[in-house]
């Protein structure tokens, strides 16, 4: 009836207007600017920091300073000439603390996450399943220093000393890793504690990982007369591991950067200790304990231990990058 | 209509508010016994002081802040943020806050530093003294006798069991279990840790070598760190063979069993408040109120620090120095010792308390 009317309504709407044309540009600019200003602030925040820290490197060497295995805080004011700074900063026991705690906290969240993530996915009824994913979410949200309240108060004194204290007590007890005393602080206490922190995340990334695997290889697994362990073990798990190893990364990247619960737990001395009952010191809770209190000299030494956290931060994020594009390749998904 | 009703229930709720806090403020002023030494800022706008600092005195701070404000003078406020000693320092360097308070005083160097940044001196005043006291675990250590060497050895891990020869010898008669030592220190930097760590190293040269003092110095394997005055009586309590330092006010507020200490006079003392006055009693204090307490004897208890406020001579307006000089001179009266003596913190003796008031007229004095 009134095509043509129509037509020319299309047409006008087609019709490019100074608005439409200056749209693209300007939106592609501002997305521009919002990368580039993170990238200009993660460089600002780096450079500075090194800058500040330069006279620690410059009196200990940078590995001296990795690896030195003393780390004695003095009390003076300098803050740039090395030869002047009086103490001694080797940020070795904390590097060594972080890691460990951050490798039980692995050890422990990995097998509880994909358990977790594989019950939600494959084997729990509907109504459960959206309950669990939601509580497992809520372990997310709880604060930090929530964990190192209750890690202190109840979990540790009431849960892991006894535990511990019979993990001791077995032939466990007489190897380095597990030598007494037992005591309420210490690199496995705060690494337990890191575990059931880092577990939401990892679950989160897992399950749907699990999730997006398609329906119908499983399917057709199961039509082969493959039975559920089967089909987890040959179709979902071998499809699923780059994925796996995404959530464990940024688990472990999580685990590394933790603060003030590992600092209430993990003992707080300058010293390491091969065994894990041993109470020792990460980086970031090093940090957090001792700079509201440090001699201006000291907080450059700090300041040193947040230069070597980018740095160690940075390298996890390139091996997991490596990691996941490996294991996608040789997995033939490269999901994510 | 509904947004109407809407509105019309917000301004219910801020009129009830509104109501409540002029309540609130008649109330105050009620109670207000109208002290004369207070003097009221003449446009009777609210003042605001800022201070910032050590965590020890932080519970005494806020017993004074909200003693003041409600009942001396309700037209000033009082911020403090306790970050610490090192922090207060810092702040009050770069001038971000009205006075800081610190478990350890300036050096000349602060000083010139503060004096340079501020162009006319600061003033450091002695506000009240604490004492770090030994604690245990278990009960039937109270008033267990110990001496600086054995205390050093203990956190040496020289000395690892309750029925070692050196306790044994310093406690004829007590009948010492075969308890492994589990020695707690605080993991933060703390004016705390300065104190017992100025005390050892003042008494015993082995300490002097190895550890030396600080707000952190370098433990031994062996010992536990806590997080705060919380994490070091969460380690106390929670291991056996439990043996940590904490504050006096924190041990009496939790009831911990507490070590007698040998005094220079070779008494042992039991960390009582008088026992803490008593040592202070012939302490010389110079006229610049740079000074450790160290060497106390008679019927002192020996490990004792005091907390220095700062304050600059120049810079504040007139109302500000005159709200900093009264709520401090408040704070060294009759009402100030008796919230001290309440949380377990010693006043300055009389002598003292005299020249420190003289010396809160220095605040603004070269303005």
């Amino acid at each position: 009836m009134s095509t043509a009317t129509e037509a020319t309504t299309l047409r006008s709407q087609l019709r490019g207007t100074k608005k439409g044309r200056y749209a693209d540009p300007l939106f592609k600019s501002l997305m521009t600017t919002a990368g580039v200003f993170v990238l200009f602030l993660l460089g600002v925040m780096i450079v500075r920091t090194t800058v500040d820290a330069w006279p620690v490197f410059q009196k200990e060497g940078f590995f001296g300073f990795l690896f030195g295995m003393q780390w004695t805080a003095q009390a003076s004011n300098e803050t740039t000439n090395p030869d002047l700074m009086l103490g001694t900063y080797g940020a070795w026991p904390f590097i060594y603390g972080t890691f460990v705690t951050a490798f039980i906290a692995l050890v422990i969240a990995l097998p509880l996450a994909i358990a977790t993530a594989l019950y939600i996915t494959q084997a729990a009824p509907r109504r459960i399943r959206n309950s669990l994913s939601y509580w497992v979410e809520t372990l997310a949200a709880v604060p930090s220093i929530v964990y190192g309240l209750w890690g202190l108060l109840f979990f540790v004194p009431v849960v892991l000393m006894p535990l511990f204290a019979w993990l001791e007590s077995t032939f466990l007890g007489d190897t380095f890793l597990f030598e007494g005393p037992v005591r309420n602080v210490s690199y496995l206490a705060a690494g337990t504690v890191l575990a059931i922190m880092i577990l939401p995340i990892m679950t989160a990334i897992i399950r749907e990982v699990f999730s997006a695997a398609p329906q119908d290889e499983l399917n057709a697994a199961y039509g082969m007369g493959a039975t559920r362990w089967e089909v987890i073990r040959q179709v979902l798990l071998p499809r699923s591991t780059s994925g796996i190893v995404g959530g464990t990364m940024l688990g472990m990247g999580r685990a590394i950067g933790e603060t003030i619960a590992v600092a209430m737990l993990v003992g707080g001395s300058q010293r390491m200790g091969y065994s894990l009952f041993f109470g020792g010191d990460s980086m970031a809770a090093h940090i957090v304990s001792t700079f509201a209190d440090a001699y201006p000299e000291t907080i450059i030494g700090l300041m040193a231990i947040g230069v070597a956290l980018f740095l160690f931060t940075f390298f996890i994020n390139i091996l997991a990058r490596a990691l996941v594009w490996r294991v996608g390749r040789l997995g033939g998904d490269s999901a994510v | 209509m509904f947004t109407n009703f809407k509105s019309g229930r917000y301004v219910a709720v801020a009129a009830a508010a509104a109501l409540l806090l002029a309540a609130c403020g008649t109330g105050g002023g009620e109670n207000d016994p109208g002290n004369p030494n207070a003097p009221q800022p003449a446009t009777g706008e609210t003042i605001t002081l800022d201070g910032a600092g050590a965590t020890f005195p932080t519970p005494l701070w806020q017993a004074l802040i909200d003693d003041y404000t409600r009942n001396v003078n309700p037209n000033v406020r009082i911020n403090y943020q306790s970050i610490g000693s090192g922090g207060g320092i810092t702040q009050f360097k770069e001038q971000t806050v009205q006075f800081g308070s610190s478990e350890r005083f300036l050096s000349d160097e602060d000083l010139a530093d503060v004096e340079a940044a501020r162009g006319c001196p600061a003033v450091q005043l002695p506000a009240v003294y604490g004492s770090v006291v030994i604690a245990f675990s278990d009960d039937q250590f109270d008033g267990l006798v110990l001496t600086a060497d054995v205390i050093a050895r203990v956190f040496d891990r020289d000395i690892v069991n309750f029925n070692d020869p050196a306790i044994a010898a310093l406690n004829p008669g007590v009948d010492l279990p075969d308890v492994e030592i589990a020695p707690v220190h605080r993991s933060d930097g703390s004016g705390t840790t300065n104190v017992f760590t100025l005390y050892l190293e003042d008494e015993v040269p082995m300490w002097a070598d190895k550890y030396g003092s600080g707000t952190e110095v370098n433990w031994a394997a062996g010992t536990i760190g806590g997080q705060g005055n919380e994490g070091v009586a969460a380690g106390i309590i929670q291991n056996p063979g439990g043996f940590g330092y904490v504050n006096q006010s924190y041990a009496i507020e939790l009831g911990l069993p507490q070590a007698q200490v040998v005094n220079a006079d070779g008494n042992a003392i039991y960390p009582t408040l008088e026992a803490t006055s008593a040592g202070l009693d012939g302490l010389e204090i110079p006229e610049s109120y740079q000074f450790s307490i160290l060497g106390i004897g008679g019927e002192g208890y020996p490990i004792t620090g005091a907390v220095w406020n700062f304050f600059y001579e120049c810079g504040y307006t007139d109302a500000e120095a005159a709200e900093l000089k009264a709520f401090w001179a408040w704070a060294l009266g009759a009402e100030g010792d008796a919230h001290a003596t309440e949380l377990g913190y010693a006043p300055l003796g009389q002598a003292v308390k005299d020249r420190v008031l003289a010396d809160l007229e220095r605040i603004n004095a070269s303005n």
